[in-house]
């Protein structure tokens, strides 16, 4: 077990330095860049170069390479300079963390409580209208874009019907203390329940809007799992013993059908983090994704850097958790 | 022996012993309004007692399997449809509720399936899915569930007994995965117990071994063993009577003793003659039944085994069979066949 966590964790640093090497030539071959971003189409020429050079771009490459290698292994990503200028990358993600943490989380939970239950059902009840229709939503789910999804909602629920609020993590002005950066958490954690319930609020709509993928994709495993272990002689050796219902659903059945489901959700927070950018964007929710879209339209390298680099590592330590968690509850792997 | 039609109708049967299962007239069909109807079991008889074993014989698809899933209630709700008479100790099967049925499934009544450990739940430890059984039907827990699972895998010859509780099916051998599932099913003493060709799965030593086991566990106990095997090998060490199937119905149903030496049935013959035999020479290949069931007829149009039948005649393919006490030999027997194969009974015996 514990060579298999060494084995992981060094293939894991070997991505993320793969993955730094495209991802430093991948923006700097992108159109525009941070100099005519920050100087707009009228700078002088002189100030460009003075610009470039106080960003050390005019270095050749594998020097710019070298210098973001040395300091990120330090934590240390540069400078901001186009969504908080003047800010170390580092404490952009930071300070986005929580917020992206918190949408992530609420949209996972919504999205395996109403996906592991009713994928089991479908799959029991397969055929009937409510597994048809839930088969037929679930392909909506895959198919309609996330920022779409979002944009409907927002416009039904926010807009329209004004239930919900349409944008941001909370209302202005409402008199919140913040510890933990996790605004519904610090609400509770300080007892002020009016922040608390506004921050959850504004929580719903994009959430809802970002579990629709892995609501649908957790869905349709867990059906399809299901129904195959429904078929497996174990079930009929449980039956055949004359147990009780429940125990043939949670012990024989469901035991065997989630071992694909634990390692689907590990694969979900890659479509998650990738959600939370366009969702974030629509409901303008200070996250992770939202400072990446705005990374993106001022070219701001630092803080591009930093979010997807610190996204590729935390998708690697998620799946990494999840392969621990497989191990746990498949003996088969364990006892290899 | 009352009349001379129970001795007839009923081989096998002991005097004064009650039947503890009696199967009549079983129909399995498959298959709904929309897709071709399959029958699968087509008015099956047979009845075990106490202490006694009986086989089902026939090859791949002849529906033992579903005989049996239908006697202990298993057969999928949608998609099968049951007909006929299932009674276990007087008591009607096929119209119980399905919550009574549970009750008496792994507790009155057990089964043992062909592949071990397919039939094991690979992420349960072994000693759960035994104390499992004794927690639903004795309510026993803890300590004492455990200690009952330690002496059942102890009894069925698991060797170190303590430790292979917390073991999984993966970490057994096809012999003990076998002996386990053994143990989960007499763990609350059954009164009668199905194995479905309990011994396919695994090499001919172990064969053996399971076959010694079961036979003494029922005899000791005074189970009543439903015996399901394609093999007449593995019949001949064990069952009392022996029911052999085709395509859905019996075709021959006589004791052990009078089956093997005077087979009647050219199907039977045809299984007999593919037994190995100790003194046969080495290297000769056995004869199988020659063909295959693509080749049946239906029952209604006549003898569904007519086509790979060596000694088929006019009447084969024009009437069907009947089951009907055989005349041609001594022992009571039932035969389904227009031209059977040379009886032990002459003209001047009848
Ligand atoms: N769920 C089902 N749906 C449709 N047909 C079925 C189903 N189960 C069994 N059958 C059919 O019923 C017939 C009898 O099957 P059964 O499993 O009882 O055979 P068997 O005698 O046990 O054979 P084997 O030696 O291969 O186990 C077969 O023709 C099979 O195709
Ligand atoms: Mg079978």
């Amino acid at each position: 077990m514990l060579r298999f966590i060494v084995r992981r964790m060094l293939q894991m640093l070997l991505a993320l330095f793969a993955l730094s090497v495209l991802l430093f030539a991948w923006l700097r071959s992108l159109p525009g860049g941070a100099v005519s971003a920050l100087l707009g189409e009228r700078g002088s020429p002189e100030a460009a170069a003075e610009l470039r050079a106080q960003l050390g771009l005019d270095q050749p490459l594998p020097v710019q390479y070298w210098s973001f290698l040395e300091r990120a292994a330090q934590g240390d990503f540069g400078i901001s300079n186009g969504v908080y200028i003047g800010q170390p990358a580092m404490d952009v993600f930071l300070s986005r963390l929580p917020a992206t943490v918190e949408l992530s989380f609420f949209a996972i939970v919504i999205a395996l409580t109403v996906a592991i239950p009713l994928g089991y059902i479908a799959a029991r009840r397969r055929g009937s209208l409510l597994d048809t229709s839930s088969v037929i939503s679930s392909l909506i789910g895959v198919a309609v874009p996330i920022f779409f999804l979002a944009y409907v909602l927002k416009y039904l629920f926010a807009v329209r019907w004004g239930i919900l609020p349409p944008s941001g993590r909370q209302t202005a002005g409402i008199d919140a203390t913040h510890i933990t950066n996790f605004y519904v958490l610090d609400g509770i954690l300080t007892r002020e329940w009016d922040a608390a319930w506004d921050a959850f609020q504004h929580l719903i709509l994009p959430a809802f809007a970002l579990a629709s993928i892995p609501f649908a994709v957790i869905f349709r495993i867990t059906r399809a799992s299901v129904l195959e272990v429904l078929e497996e002689d174990y079930v009929r050796t449980a039956a055949a013993k004359g147990l009780r219902a429940h125990t043939i659903r949670w012990r024989h059945v469901m035991r065997n059908a989630l071992i694909p489901v634990v390692t689907m959700i590990g694969l979900q927070i890659g479509a998650l983090l990738a959600g939370a950018v366009l969702t974030e964007k629509v409901f303008a929710f200070q996250g992770i994704g939202q400072a990446l879209a705005i990374g993106f339209e001022r070219r701001d390298y630092p803080v591009l850097q930093v979010l997807i680099m610190m996204a590729a590592l935390i998708y690697i330590v998620v799946n990494l958790l999840v392969d621990i968690a497989y191990a746990i509850i498949d003996p088969r792997v364990r006892t290899r | 022996m009352t009349t001379a039609t129970t001795s007839t109708t009923q081989p096998g049967r002991r005097s004064g012993r009650e039947p503890l299962l009696a199967v009549e007239d079983l129909r399995v069909t498959f298959g709904s309004r929309t897709s071709r109807t399959v029958t699968a079991v087509d008015g099956v008889s047979f009845d075990v007692a106490p202490g006694e074993t009986v086989g089902l014989v026939g090859e791949s698809g002849c529906g033992k399997s579903v005989t049996s899933l239908a006697v202990m209630g298993l057969l999928p709700a949608r998609g099968a449809q049951v007909a006929g008479s299932v009674r276990f100790d007087g008591e009607e099967l096929l119209t119980l509720s399905p919550q009574r049925m549970a009750e008496k499934r792994g507790a009155e009544m057990a089964m043992i399936f062909q592949d071990p450990l397919s039939s094991l739940n690979p992420v349960v430890p072994i000693g759960v899915q035994v104390t499992e059984v004794l927690e639903r039907h004795r309510g026993m827990k803890g300590g004492a569930a455990r200690k009952r699972a330690t002496y059942l895998l102890e009894r069925v010859g698991i060797p170190d007994p303590t430790r292979r509780l917390s073991d999984y099916a993966h970490q057994l051998s096809g012999g003990m995965r076998q002996r386990a599932l053994i143990a989960m099913a007499l763990a609350c003493e059954p009164r009668l117990l199905i194995a479905d060709e309990p011994t396919t799965a695994l090499d001919v030593t172990i064969q053996a071994q399971i076959l010694a086991l079961l036979n003494e566990l029922v005899s000791e106990s005074g189970t009543a063993l439903v015996m399901i095997t394609h093999d007449l090998g593995v019949v001949a060490g064990l069952c009392s009577t022996v029911n052999v199937l085709y395509a859905g119905r019996v075709v021959e149903r006589a004791d052990r003793h009078p089956l093997f030496a005077t087979p009647r049935h050219p199907y039977t013959g045809g299984l007999l003659a593919s037994i190995p035999r100790l003194d046969e020479e080495r290297g000769r290949r056995l004869v199988p039944v020659p063909g295959s069931v693509a080749d049946n007829i239906p029952w209604e149009e006549g003898c569904a085994f007519a086509p790979r039948c060596p000694n088929a005649g006019d009447r084969c393919e024009a009437e069907t069979p009947a089951l009907v006490p055989d005349r041609g030999v001594r022992d009571p027997r039932l035969l389904r066949c227009h031209y059977p194969l040379a009886g032990d009974r002459t003209e001047e015996d009848a």
